[in-house]
């Protein structure tokens, strides 16, 4: 089976964030794959295992991303695609991440592609949907369980709102995972070892036969900050009984939340 | 810029989500004075459309079909791209739903559009719809704009205000017919999981328990307290990893992101994963054993003390509350 992971590098979710020249400060934050994208990692390096195949991890980013599609190698992935736009496209949104997958992935034959059902970081989760789209190909989101029988009939469990709905669909398919898909393995010592000697291709946007014009962005971003700081409150003395009583009172007539 | 605009209604368990009126509020915000026209789809659905008008449609299109039963993307996203066809609207909202947020970004590839997802906020600001989200799970937000083509934008649950309801508004409904069929995905079955009542994205009160409720057991006072209060109950992911409850109700960077009016912290330390999905609450209240928890840094109220003791008197308290007014 051919099978594509979608992976996004961003912050480790210990982070905090600070804003410098009015963007994301960078500076020394410790990156991370993508949480849901581990998932996916997982999930289809399972499959392969299962049906055959092969498994290859893509990332739209910087030269930075080779470390997280190193970390994808250890843990199982077969080889590692880097498409760096950096240089040629200065304004990026969903629309030209989706684009440029979609463009590189069109004449592979996936047989089974899987993404993140968000980033963490940008958080709209549309890349994976607008890439299946992109490639004519159904997709299903936020799923919990993946079952492919041979001749390519595919059920799958999707999460909805904490709702489960049992899909049946087939193959070619995209599918983005939710937490609960499975546990993602760590990489061994081994599988680190292994993964230097993996191919990871670079490419550019020439190398997709796209213009800078093909996925000029439709959205900008205008401003970045941060909410306001929450000061810490009050925390309330005495006798539990009478906390308990000053506290409904508090938000009652000073919050006035109930 | 007067625009016309298109919202897509929710209907759940036989009724209207709120986020159908928030979408309308967005939409009429995006629209500067043009029409608001609200779409909804489904299987015998109709029922609903005079509700659309009362919260500030101008006008509601209904799309029945047997097939769109429930949801797939590829029915939902033949009667969208059938009515978009129809009305050539320059904007479009849904709510940031599982459903908008599945369909939106295919309609979107459909449309050659931007999409702005998850949206808090929406103002008209030097000549431009400006659109506020949370980045980073809601550790910062952006501001954005829409460059090129339709505006199109998912809005969060509970965060816009919706119109006040008005019965004397006005407005026409019409059905479209739309053939729905080619179904690449079929749902087979959905499985009920979640307390009928109130979801938590929509609620206005959350009450969330953490590693220290203990066990499954340990949530009924909570459950209890969300209960008096008309809210729903979340968790941390310490609670959700040690298999107190359901993921599904996990509150944090890797799951929900939630800003009710009144949100009750209960036995949760308050690592940044979990502040970065509740701390834009309006209020906060944290019960906790450990005066030094984490949790009390972001609290506007705090109580140092054994929830399973705390949680019970405030349940009976509130409920007193509720027998005087
Ligand atoms: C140089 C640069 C400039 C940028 N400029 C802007 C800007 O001006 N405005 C703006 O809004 N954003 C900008 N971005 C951010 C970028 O456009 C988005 O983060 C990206 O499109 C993904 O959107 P998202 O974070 O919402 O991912 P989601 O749609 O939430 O991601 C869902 C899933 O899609 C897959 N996926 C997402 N992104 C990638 C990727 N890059 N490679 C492979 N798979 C992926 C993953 O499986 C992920 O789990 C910029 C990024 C870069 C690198
Ligand atoms: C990639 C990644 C993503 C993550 N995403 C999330 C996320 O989305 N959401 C999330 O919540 N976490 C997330 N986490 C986990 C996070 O780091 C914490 O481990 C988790 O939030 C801890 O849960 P907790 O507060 O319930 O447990 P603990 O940290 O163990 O805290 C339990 C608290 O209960 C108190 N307590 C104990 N008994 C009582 C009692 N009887 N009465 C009152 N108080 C009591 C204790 O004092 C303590 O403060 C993530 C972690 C990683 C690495």
């Amino acid at each position: 089976m051919n099978i594509f992971v979608l992976m996004k590098r961003t912050f480790d979710t210990e982070e905090k964030i600070s804003i410098v020249n009015g963007k994301i400060n960078e500076e020394g934050a410790e990156f991370i794959i993508n949480p849901y994208d581990e998932y996916a990692i997982e999930e289809a390096i399972q499959v392969r295992d299962k049906h055959g195949g092969e498994v290859t991890v893509i990332t739209v980013g910087s030269e930075e991303a080779e470390k997280e599609l190193r970390t994808a190698l250890a843990m199982g992935c077969d080889k590692a695609v880097l498409i760096n736009i950096d240089d040629d496209v200065e304004e990026q949104d969903q629309y030209t991440t989706a684009k440029v997958l979609a463009e590189y992935l069109k004449d592979k034959n996936p047989d089974l592609i899987l993404a993140g059902n968000v980033a963490i970081d940008g958080g709209s989760g549309q890349v994976g949907p607008r890439v299946a789209e992109l490639l004519g190909i159904p997709y299903v989101t936020t799923i919990t369980k993946l079952d492919i029988v041979d001749g390519g009939k595919v059920t799958v469990v999707r999460d909805v709102e904490g709702d489960e709905e049992i899909i049946e669909t087939s193959l070619p398919l995209l599918v983005t995972a939710q937490q609960g898909l499975n546990e993602p393995r760590y990489p061994s010592l081994p599988g680190i070892m292994k993964a230097k000697k993996k191919p990871l291709e670079e490419l550019e946007l020439d190398d997709l036969d796209l213009d800078e014009d093909d996925v000029e962005a439709k959205t900008k971003t205008i401003e970045v900050f941060l909410p306001p700081k929450r000061e810490a409150g009050k925390i309330l003395q005495g006798e539990i009984a009478d906390q308990v009583k000053e506290l409904v009172q508090l938000l009652r007539s000073e919050a006035k939340v109930v | 810029m007067a625009r016309k605009v298109l919202t897509l209604a929710e209907v759940r368990d036989g009724s209207l989500r709120n986020v159908s009126f928030e979408a309308i509020a967005a939409a009429k915000t995006i629209a500067e004075g043009g029409e608001v026209v609200s779409v909804l789809v489904g299987d015998q659905v109709q029922a609903h459309a005079n509700e659309l008008i009362y919260r500030g449609a101008d006008r509601v299109v209904v799309i029945e079909h047997p097939n769109l039963k429930f949801y797939t993307s590829d029915g939902y996203s033949q009667a969208l791209k059938a009515v978009i066809d129809k009305e050539q609207p320059e904007g479009i909202v849904f709510g940031h739903t599982a459903l908008g947020k599945d369909l939106s970004p295919k309609l979107a590839i459909k449309l050659d559009a931007g999409l702005v997802s998850d949206v808090v906020a929406v103002e008209e600001a030097g000549g431009n719809i400006v659109f506020t989200r949370p980045i980073y799970s809601g550790k910062a937000f952006e501001k954005k704009i829409v460059t090129s083509g339709i505006i199109f934008a998912t809005v969060r649950p509970n965060n816009i205000a919706p119109l006040e309801r008005d019965e004397s508004r006005t407005g026409s409904v019409e059905a479209l017919a739309v053939e729905i069929k080619d179904l690449r995905a079929i749902v087979k079955e959905v499985v009920r999981k979640t307390a009928e009542g109130v979801d938590l994205t929509e609620a206005k009160v959350i009450v969330a328990g953490g590693r220290g409720v203990k066990s499954a057991e340990g949530f009924k006072p909570l459950k209890e307290l969300a209960e008096v209060l008309g809210g729903a109950v979340g968790a941390s992911r310490g609670a959700c990893d040690a298999g107190y409850c359901d993921y599904s109700l996990q509150i944090g960077q890797t799951g929900k992101v939630v800003t009710p009016d009144l949100y009750i912290a209960c036995g949760i330390s308050g690592a940044i994963q979990h502040l970065a999905g509740m701390s834009n609450s309006k209020v906060i209240v944290a019960i906790n054993k450990d005066p030094e928890a984490n949790i009390f840094k972001v609290a506007d109220y705090g109580i140092v003390g054994d929830l399973f003791e705390v949680v019970p008197l405030l349940t009976e308290e509130f409920k007193k509350l509720k027998v005087h007014s």
